[in-house]
């Protein structure tokens, strides 16, 4: 019988059907930071537990710390930091603290290292764990009580989902990204539209891209409510697994890691790769989205009083006039980093558009590369001297920064800012901070205009 | 460890809460999530909706009003719970005394994380859903059968989604990792089953 992906890797991974109707599969892999782990380790220790399989984790200092220095910032974020490495000293667990080279943000730590490859089963107290669909690996993030059950039985209580496949077919116009691609998905599929659904992306747009594009793809897709994303393995996903320190320890066979041809999907939807326009947020969240050269949305546009009473409640909130010109919207920020957009592809695209160029005046830049791994990569290319040159500030340590504003980096009340992460809700930044999403060319654009921009522009 | 009672009845004043998309961040916002216990987070729980920057009460938000000010039950949007996987959120709204949350649709990792602490998410229709959000405007008391799946509230009679594991983790309030260690032998059996290159191990 047809199968999709994302059954054969359910299949594959099944222990057993429990009575009330859930069932318990294998995690292959464990990843752990430091915010979402400790109340689970205080778990195993309250149940008297030990950890089932401690080689099969991997525990990564990535939310809470600095990026000026590879020193914790005060002592809330140190407390964090050495409770996770005394809870992986304690149970014998991988760890990969500040000042390790390995260190960065988790979803660009595991592939970097060759931690992730096609048919694995992937879990990780972080939503964003859906970026390892990009590999064909079934990834998705969990809650502390489920990292705890993950570190005592090395399984998960499960329920298959229902699958959509997202077809993307049609070459994309210069100047479209992937970032661009998963944000129009967002937008056509809305934020809770996959809620209950793995979502496979399909089609000559998703193939056409590198590995670093498919796991942007994959990682906003919890942003539409997909508990997983899969993309098929191929021969970029093959050539991908070389030249890891991981590289050739693992292999899943019994499987192609594909969908079958005759495969049905609980729902299809299809969007032409032609159509699709660099995009930006205007709203408070990530389906609020319009091309760039558009305006931000008018009640008019609604008919629900509902809908109207949303889009009144974001401009407050975003500090925006119904029918404002995207390219009107002036930044006082511009951030690039984030399990998203950190990946040395990503600061290659933006440094692009910032050679010979200077962020423009009264615009506070920041680049974040999204590892230890990254940075180095990023500095013997010369891409730190082409930020340094433009005005941006090179951060030396990894981490997610700005994107969630855990650590030092925060930004103020009604401070604007352009940024290559994953999310605009109200405060996520900073309490009242507005962030509006783009790809990081199109923010490395926004650093040197001043406000919001074409790419296009900046040949 | 969990709540042991069984629990078969929600009944309470509810609050009605129609954004849609409440996300982690606004349920609980990261200046809250610097720590390594389950406990004090009440006060973080809607904190920018509830508190002003002064950290006053808001006076305008629905759980500062009485009768709200006692609400354990909450109605609310689409797509509740979204976002960031913050297991804080759920165990905030539990020390604020919020026993459910009444929707039409929650992100999955919120759901997940709503059973293992005791917090019942029914699924109701839209219509269910406004004509529930009309009732807690009132101040009307809802009651919620968890195992007849059925909502009550004055004249409003509906029956409720939610998945016969959920269901039975809610009322028994059980302990899932315990649990599902009485299947040790069959996890045992699986990776004898695995070949030595299916299981990974990390390079310390």
């Amino acid at each position: 019988m047809s199968r999709t992906l994302y059954d054969k890797l359910v299949d594959a991974h099944k222990v057993c059907d429990l009575p009330d109707g859930d069932m318990l599969i294998y995690v292959d892999f464990h990843i752990m930071n430091e915010y979402t782990s400790p109340q689970a380790f205080s778990g195993l220790d309250a149940k008297g537990l030990d950890v089932w399989r401690t080689e099969a984790h991997l525990a990564v200092v990535d939310h809470v710390n600095a990026t000026r220095s590879n020193e914790p910032h005060d002592k809330a974020s140190k407390l964090l930091i050495d409770n996770l490495e005394s809870n992986c000293t304690k149970h014998d667990i991988a760890f990969y603290g500040l000042g390790d080279p390995r260190q960065g943000i988790e979803h660009v730590v595991v592939p970097e290292q060759g931690l992730v490859i096609p048919g694995m089963l992937i879990a990780c107290g972080d939503s964003h764990t859906t970026t390892y669909g990009a590999y064909g690996a079934l990834g998705f993030g969990i809650g502390t009580s489920e990292v705890e059950h993950v570190l005592a039985t090395q399984t998960l209580r499960y329920k298959r989902m229902k699958t959509m496949r997202v077809l993307i077919d049609g070459e994309t116009a210069p100047g479209v990204t992937a970032k661009d691609i998963i944000m129009k998905v967002v937008q056509v599929v809305g934020a809770g539209g996959a809620n209950g659904f793995a979502v496979e992306f399909a089609g000559s747009a998703v193939r056409h891209l590198d590995m670093a594009g498919r796991m942007t793809v994959c990682n906003m897709a919890v942003e539409l409510g997909a508990r997983a994303a899969l993309i098929a393995a191929d021969e970029v996903t093959e050539a991908a697994l070389q030249g890891h320190s991981h590289s050739g320890r693992f292999a899943f066979y019994g499987e192609s890691w594909h969908s079958d041809p005759e495969a049905v999907f609980d729902n299809e939807v299809a969007i032409a790769g032609g159509d699709i326009e660099p995009l930006v947020t205007w709203g408070t969240s990530p389906d609020q989205s319009v091309p760039i050269t558009a305006h931000v949305p008018v009640a008019s546009d609604y008919v629900s009083p509902k809908a109207k009473a949303a889009l009144a409640r974001s401009l407050n909130y975003m500090g925006l006039t119904e029918g404002q010109s995207a390219q009107s919207i002036a930044i006082d920020t511009a951030f690039i980093g984030s399990c998203t957009n950190s990946r040395i592809e990503d600061l290659r695209e933006a440094a692009k558009i910032l050679e010979g160029r200077k962020v423009a005046v009264g615009v506070e830049a920041i680049v974040v590369p999204g590892s230890a791994m990254t940075r180095i990569k990023a500095e013997a290319e010369g891409l730190r001297a082409i930020f340094e040159a433009a005005g941006f500030e090179w951060r030396p340590e990894a981490g997610c920064s700005m994107c969630l504003a855990m650590n030092d980096d925060i930004a103020m009340d009604g401070e604007r800012v352009a940024s290559s992460t994953n999310r605009n809700f109200e405060g996520r930044q900073g309490r009242g901070a507005r962030t509006h999403l783009m790809s990081p060319a199109m923010v490395a654009a926004a650093s040197v205009a001043g406000h919001l921009a074409d790419v296009r522009n900046f040949k | 460890m969990k709540d042991q009672q069984m629990k078969k009845m929600i009944k309470g004043i509810a609050a009605p809460l129609p954004l849609a998309n409440v996300d982690t961040d606004v349920i609980m916002p990261k200046r809250f999530l610097i720590t390594i216990t389950r406990e004090g987070l009440a006060d973080g729980t809607f904190a920018d909706l509830r508190f002003d920057n002064a950290g006053g009460p808001r006076p305008d938000f629905i759980l500062n009003k009485a009768p709200w000010t006692q609400a354990n039950i909450l109605v609310v949007g689409d797509n509740f719970g979204c976002g960031s996987s913050r297991e804080h959120a759920v165990w905030g709204m539990r020390q604020l005394g919020i026993d459910a949350c009444i929707g039409t649709s929650f992100a999955g990792i919120f759901y997940d994380n709503a059973r293992k602490n005791g917090l019942a998410l029914p699924i109701v229709s839209p219509e269910t859903r406004d004509l529930l959000l009309q009732a807690a405007g009132n101040g009307a008391e809802i009651t919620i059968d968890l195992s007849g799946r059925t909502i009550t509230a004055g004249d409003i009679r509906a029956p409720f989604e939610m998945d016969a594991a959920t269901q039975t983790a809610l009322i028994r309030g059980r302990d899932d990792t315990l649990d599902s260690l009485e299947h040790a032998g069959a996890i045992r059996d699986y990776e004898a089953g695995l070949k030595s290159q299916m299981r990974v191990s990390v390079i310390k």
